[in-house]
């Protein structure tokens, strides 16, 4: 299946107003708002005909202020062993409301660490994720690395860290 | 001809070296066994480990030097060659497992991560820059990574280091400079 017809496929099921396309040469993805995110993915992993049993990645971008559209973005990569076919799927979130995010482990257990990673860098709270801690840098660590307004802290407990 | 063997074995007589009787001090003979068997702690973080590993192996045979014994234990070990790169998160366990090792004890820093970050000097946020902000180091080998000859000097090196100490000296006349 390629992404037009998966797109025929959830518009059909879930309207077009909170689903859009966009078409790219070879890196085509399908925007989701994030109130129908949780049952678009449980539709993608048990329709018969999609099946995406595989949760290949979870990442967050962040386009800052200075930005003609700043925002962040969620960004899932998901990928189908019975059907060999795979999917993006991206949800944008604003700038100033609050990043949080319907979390996907209840669909796709490896999601766990996926986005904890993602809230680790980018700040990005995952809603009914059952342990969402840092899993890259120490837990009482500042800030996020992966913002674009990043500033690294002077210190980590008494050890110096920048140069 | 130089008769060598009253002018650097026996200086004291060829009626000690009959008795079989060798002089020195407590210092250097403790000092040449200490260098001699300085084992290492398996201490890899990242690609620096890998050339450590093949200086332990064969072809390098670390043995030569009797620093092949690795120990995966910071109690049984002299010697921490801390090889590759230190992140922040690690360096509070460095500096725990150095405070495990008994004295006396010694660190090399081996390759360019290890010694100033390398490089992730400047952007690394995460990235300790340099080891010797948390442990005290004796032997810097620099190069990324550094090949196991290089490895191998900075261990002579620090023989060499080991082999000037003066611990009995220090212990026994509380380091008063007349007789260090």
């Amino acid at each position: 299946m390629d992404i037009q017809d998966i797109y025929k496929n959830l518009k059909s099921k879930f309207g077009d107003d909170k689903l859009n396309l966009e078409e790219i040469q070879k890196d085509s993805y399908i925007e989701v708002s994030k109130d129908i995110l949780l049952s678009v993915c449980q539709h993608l992993r048990d329709q018969e005909s999609l099946l995406f049993d595989s949760l290949v990645c979870v990442s967050g971008v962040h386009y800052p202020s200075t930005h003609e559209k700043p925002r962040f973005e969620v960004v899932y990569h998901l990928f189908s062993y019975a059907h060999k076919h795979k999917l993006v799927l991206k949800v944008i979130l604003g700038l100033d409301q609050d990043l949080s995010i319907p979390s996907v482990e209840t669909v796709w257990k490896g999601a766990n660490w996926l986005e904890r990673e993602t809230f680790d860098m980018y700040g990005i709270a995952f809603e009914n994720h059952s342990d969402l801690r840092r899993i890259l840098c120490p837990d009482d660590w500042e800030g996020y690395p992966l913002r674009k307004d990043y500033k690294v802290q002077e210190k980590y407990r008494h050890i110096k860290v920048t140069m | 001809m130089v008769n060598l063997t009253t002018n650097i074995h026996a200086p004291y007589g060829s009626h000690i070296e009959d008795k079989n009787i060798l002089l020195t001090t407590v210092d250097k003979i403790s000092n040449w066994a200490r260098s001699s068997s300085v084992w290492p702690f398996t201490f890899g973080l990242a690609c620096c480990a890998i050339e450590m590993m093949a200086t332990g192996a064969p072809k390098y045979d670390l043995d030569r030097f009797g620093a092949g014994v690795f120990r995966a234990s910071p109690r049984q070990s002299d010697l921490m060659i801390v090889a590759g790169t230190v992140v922040i998160k690690m360096a509070l366990r460095i500096e725990r497992l150095f405070a495990q090792m008994p004295e006396p004890r010694y660190v090399i820093s081996m390759g360019a991560c290890a010694t100033n970050g390398g490089p992730y000097w400047q952007h690394g946020y995460h990235v300790l820059k340099g080891v010797d902000r948390v442990i005290p180091v004796d032997v810097y080998v620099p190069g990324c990574p550094p090949r196991p000859e290089a490895l191998i000097e900075g261990i002579m090196l620090l023989q060499k280091k080991m082999m000037k100490e003066k611990r009995i000296t220090e212990k026994f006349t509380h380091g008063h400079p007349r007789y260090l």
